[in-house]
């Protein structure tokens, strides 16, 4: 069901560099998981809607989750600690490699 | 006096009452992780500095006769996917090895506010995903009860380190199952709250919809103590609800439990089952009233869990770039490999497995079949515990369909591995709340949990049966 060429293209989706070995062991894997995930084939879901988070229902009807879109103050130090942990930086900017070449 | 098996009330009257200073008793755990951990490994490492600084802060309030909140001077481990300001955060990833945290996460500033004490950070499956603590990039906690066994997963050091009495109680997480199946495991009692009613900012997100932080301690007055401190609205998690209890005074005479019938079907070891069925008659014999329920879409649970949990952790483990922090590879010469490699040899095989499956899930062509069905199953799964909440008062469960397994026994078999969350992911995809409360031993002193069930926000009912077991 799911091909060793499907896994690669997934796998570059992912982000993630896969071996050989990976590809063999993931496209193994994924099919039995799939295989048993198959089962939801029997479940009718005709007229159900999605619940896309447990209390959906709760947060609708209170709207609290919605924060006024204004800006905060931020605490310098945490700035520079976050900063700190980049890889590669340049003053106070991000540094990353080419894009296009 | 002896400082063993102490609970959160043991050590706060011992406080009080000057039996012993909050330095003696943070040495004394340190003694016994010392002793203990080299078996165990329930540690990734500790925090020996802090917990001093902080447990001579203790002391200093008590010679002041200051009132002491009641986990001042407590011992505890936190599971290494919850941020403490200054400590590494790794969870158990190669990915975040030298990760430093920026910050403290929310339930950490209130168990701070407490002056509660941080003896260090426990083991779990890399970025909490397995049920065993073997995906874990560094090693394998042991049980305690059998060293050749796991200790559960994903939360299995925080689980072990207080079934050794390493700790008095430890912070774990629960995405589905992660705090109730190790505290199974381990003959200790695990919590996993309501989703909303504790704060996620700080715990490194693995399935947004489904992650909660809950407390695992040595009884369910414990667990309450803990868990009535981290519950409450934070601005920095906008899911997070405040609440208050519905008043529960527990008459055993009016209490209806409900047994789903689905639960208990081929593939439950027999001892479990013996167990679990003796205990629910136990209830029967107080006075409980015993109803048979369905939960009807019980079986459809695990893949509608795996395929939602994958499905947010391939979109939130996207952050993982090599760029931001973490682990990046030196050998690149583009951005796109960058990204390539920093995720190939930062991410253990599990966690690959899950984003790779997740990114499957969500990707065009197959989302409507696989994400959105899941999520529309939810809902039926949701329903079925609405239906039977109509009927009864709690729901008593299995939490494991075995007891803790061997080492090594599982973990070449994903879906074996998938398969042991079968009786906990439901309780995830709903939201509400449950407790895995010690119920017995095996044959081979292995073990053996209660789950128990409740209404959401209802984690007072559910520790208050639970209690019971206690007595």
């Amino acid at each position: 069901m799911i091909n060793k060429e499907e896994i690669k293209h997934i796998a570059k989706l992912s982000r993630i560099e896969i071996n050989t070995k990976e590809e063999e062991k993931f496209s193994k894997d994924l099919d039995e998981i799939l295989n048993y995930f198959n089962l939801l084939e029997k479940v009718n879901v005709s007229k159900i809607e999605p619940s896309f988070h447990p209390n959906e229902k709760f947060l609708k009807k209170e709207l609290s989750f919605l924060r006024k879109d204004e800006s905060f103050s931020f605490d310098e130090k945490l700035i520079e600690k976050i900063i700190k942990m980049t890889i590669e930086k340049k003053d106070r900017y991000v540094k990353v490699k080419t894009i296009l070449k | 006096m002896k400082l063993d098996n102490l609970t959160i009330k043991d050590i706060h009257y011992g406080l009080v009452k000057k039996e012993f200073s909050a330095v003696e008793l943070t040495k004394n755990y340190f003694k016994k992780i010392e002793e203990k951990d080299k078996d165990i490994s329930a540690f990734l490492f500790l925090s020996k500095k802090l917990a001093l600084e902080q447990a001579k802060e203790v002391d200093k309030l008590i010679s002041n006769n200051e009132e002491l909140p009641i986990l001042s001077g407590v011992p505890m481990a936190i599971k290494d996917n919850i941020l403490i300001q200054g400590l590494k955060t790794t969870c158990a990833s190669k990915m975040l090895e030298n990760y430093v945290s920026p910050y403290d996460a929310t339930c950490i500033k209130k168990i701070k506010e407490q002056k509660a004490i941080f003896l260090g950070k426990t083991n779990l499956d890399e970025f909490a995903m397995g049920a065993s603590t073997e995906n874990s990039a560094f090693f394998t906690t042991k049980n305690p009860y059998d060293l050749k066994r796991v200790s559960g997963g994903s939360s299995g050091g925080s689980a072990a380190a207080v079934a050794s009495d390493m700790c008095c109680f430890a912070l774990g997480s629960d995405t589905g199952g992660s705090i109730r199946q190790p505290s199974s495991f381990c003959g200790v009692v695990g919590l996993k709250p309501t989703y909303g009613s504790v704060s996620r900012y700080g715990l490194v997100a693995y399935a947004s919809s489904l992650d909660q932080i809950g407390p695992i301690a040595k009884t369910t007055e414990d667990a309450r103590i803990v868990f009535d401190i981290l519950k409450g609205k934070d601005e920095k998690d906008a899911t997070s609800i405040d609440f208050k209890y519905n008043p529960f005074n527990l008459e055993i005479s009016k209490l209806k439990i409900g047994v789903p019938k689905e639960y208990f079907i081929k593939g439950i070891d027999k001892e479990v089952e013996k167990i679990i069925k003796s205990r629910i008659s136990d209830y029967e014999k107080m006075g409980a009233k015993i109803i048979e329920i369905s939960l009807p879409h019980t079986e459809y649970a695990l893949p509608a869990y795996y395929l939602i949990a994958t499905s947010e952790a391939s979109s939130n483990l996207a952050r993982y770039d090599g760029i931001k922090y973490g682990f990046s590879d030196k050998e690149t010469d583009s951005l796109l490999d960058v990204y390539l490699k920093a995720r190939a040899k930062g991410f253990g095989t599990e966690v690959k497995r899950r984003i790779i499956l997740g990114t499957y899930a969500l990707s065009s062509g197959y989302y409507d079949a696989y994400y959105l069905k899941a999520q529309k199953v939810r809902t039926l799964i949701k329903k079925d515990f609405e239906n039977a909440f109509k009927k009864v008062d709690v729901i008593f469960t299995p939490v494991s369909p075995t007891p803790a397994f061997k080492i090594g026994e599982k973990i070449t078999d994903p879906l074996s591995m998938y398969l042991s969350d079968i009786y906990t992911v439901s309780v995830n995809l709903a939201g509400v709340p449950a407790v895995s409360v010690p119920a017995g031993f095996s044959n081979d002193n292995l073990p053996i949990g209660l789950q128990i069930i409740g209404k959401p926000f209802e984690e007072n009912k559910i520790l208050e049966v639970g209690s019971l077991l206690e007595k």
